[in-house]
């Protein structure tokens, strides 16, 4: 337990204390919200579909976590390049915990984001359902700890940042593009249809959005078994993957 | 105290440490010395649990780390030749983690951290980070954190590179007290061999992968008809200078290292 509770409290006194980082990553979103949920509003109001900002915020909270968590994984790329992954791996507690709380630490670290960019989204005009706001903490959690236990995974098997650019372009961009964070999922071409089908962050934004503003694709009990199973594979896979590290 | 039996280590066809034995008593300052690639470091990751050998034994204080890791790594502190603490936390809160790994008691904690943080002259940096530390006091912190857990043996690999002579003085009159007063065992790397000759009571050299000599200094120079460690040094392993990593095969383990994931 105390294992899990000091590298938890690592990555938040890391994230604390790194204020660059805190205002650059909410940077994006902001502008995600403001161009696009400014400037596809009258569009997407004509198509009778109602007010965009009220669709696209959960889209963009979703965005945010899912950003955050992958960086937090991968930051253990920086502590094997730092050296701190030494001290962790040579420790005498089973590695398990130390990977729990990394990823805890990490998806907290995102859920925080997501909060911050939940109140930006309530300051430009999106309305919550604020009844709904504890389910909608559950599922900002489940999409934390998935893509935490995600980066933790990839950042386990990959020993320096030259294949982080990779995992950016071809895995991070196409959950987040294919995510249904940006547009509705009914009436998309059915390939589309079927890629955001296999993608975890559809339940996740779908959840959320749900949560805070009742509408939904997949159905809340779905999105929150998709979630969760997902979420234990990559803790499991996230699991073994670094306990078979070697330095 | 450390043991190695027969210990092989294989990059495919590499052999980097290549059927070495050795045995340090308790209380004993070991130096183990060599050129750059020797298998120093593989050696040390072996030892101290990062690392499976790909054959061979090793016994840290009686016991076998492939059978009882997380007892055996509870024996030794270690010093790593490049840094390992955590840079944007502080001084306090890189040995209180520490310690919350090797659960050591919150109390007692806090107790030992005072006092191994006085005892490296690193009091008054208690609450600062340590990216604002120089190169010296970074060494300073780690060695005051290897040692917070009460370890029976420390395992320092090439502690003072890169130090000025003041801070390496300082180091290893730290060395050897705790080692009079608190009989823990030595084990060290450096490339430095009047450090080696001044502090170590044995000293075991090895050369791609394998220990060509072993004994007291003095056996050594007589061995060697040399003057000092040094000669010694370089009767035993030549004088021609190890290129590390710089040859065809080395450049592919290194990419395969890159998406390791098996091994």
């Amino acid at each position: 337990m105390t294992t899990i509770y000091i590298l938890w409290l690592r990555q938040l006194k890391r994230y604390i204390r790194s204020k660059p980082r805190i205002l650059a990553s909410l940077g994006q979103p902001l502008l995600f919200l403001l161009g696009l949920g400014f400037g596809f509003g009258p569009v997407f109001a004509k198509a009778g579909q109602g007010n965009y900002i009220q669709f696209l915020a959960p889209g963009v909270i979703g965005m945010t976590i899912l950003f955050t968590s992958i960086f937090s994984g991968i930051e253990l790329i920086f502590d094997r390049q730092f050296g701190f992954l030494k001290e962790m791996l040579v420790a005498p507690v089973p590695r398990i915990l130390i990977m729990i709380g990394r990823t805890l630490g990490g998806a907290t670290v995102a859920m925080i984001q997501g909060f911050i960019v939940l109140v930006i989204c309530v300051i430009s005009g999106f309305r919550p359902s604020l009844a709904a706001l504890p389910l909608g903490l559950l599922f900002m959690a489940l999409i934390a700890i998935l893509f935490t236990a995600l980066g933790t995974a990839i950042a386990s098997v990959l020993s320096d940042f030259q294949g982080f650019q990779f995992v950016m372009n071809f895995l991070v961009m196409p959950i987040f593009f294919l995510s249904g964070a940006l547009f509705p999922l009914s009436n998309v071409p059915s390939v589309l249809g079927a890629l955001a089908a296999v993608d975890p962050l559809s339940y996740g934004v779908d959840g959320l959005r749900m949560a805070l503003t009742g509408v939904t694709h997949f159905g809340a009990t779905l999105d929150l078994a998709v979630l969760s199973i997902v979420a234990a594979v990559f803790l499991v896979v996230g699991g073994r993957l670094f306990n078979r590290i070697q330095l | 105290m450390i043991r190695a039996d027969n210990l092989v280590k294989t990059y495919g066809e590499i052999r980097a440490v290549d059927d070495i034995s050795f045995d340090v008593a308790q209380g004993e300052i070991f130096a183990f010395l060599g050129p750059n690639g020797a298998g120093k470091t593989t050696t040390i990751k072996m030892l101290t649990t990062l690392l499976r050998p790909t054959s061979g034994k090793v016994e840290i204080d009686g016991l076998d780390p492939a059978t009882h890791q997380n007892e055996a790594r509870k024996r030794f502190g270690i010093v790593f030749q490049d840094a390992s603490l955590d840079d944007e936390l502080t001084a306090f809160e890189n040995m209180d983690l520490h310690g919350a790994l090797y659960a050591v008691p919150k109390k007692l904690r806090n107790e030992r951290i005072d006092m191994l943080l006085k005892l490296f002259e690193l009091a008054d940096r208690r609450n600062h980070p340590v990216k604002q530390f120089s190169g010296g006091m970074k060494r300073r912190l780690e060695i005051a954190r290897s040692l917070l857990h009460t370890p029976k043996i420390i395992f320092l690999d090439e502690p003072t590179l890169g130090l000025d002579p003041q801070t390496r003085n300082q180091l290893w009159t730290h060395v050897r007290r705790l080692n009079e007063e608190e009989r823990v065992t030595v084990f060290l790397t450096t490339h430095y061999m009047e450090e080696a000759d001044r502090v170590a009571h044995r000293i075991a050299i090895i050369d791609h992968g394998r220990i060509v000599a072993q004994g007291t200094s003095a056996e050594l120079k007589l061995q060697t008809k040399s003057e000092t460690l040094e000669q010694a040094f370089l009767a035993l392993t030549g004088s021609s200078i190890r290129e590390e990593g710089a040859d065809a095969a080395a450049t592919m383990r290194n990419m395969a290292k890159m998406f390791r994931g098996r091994r």
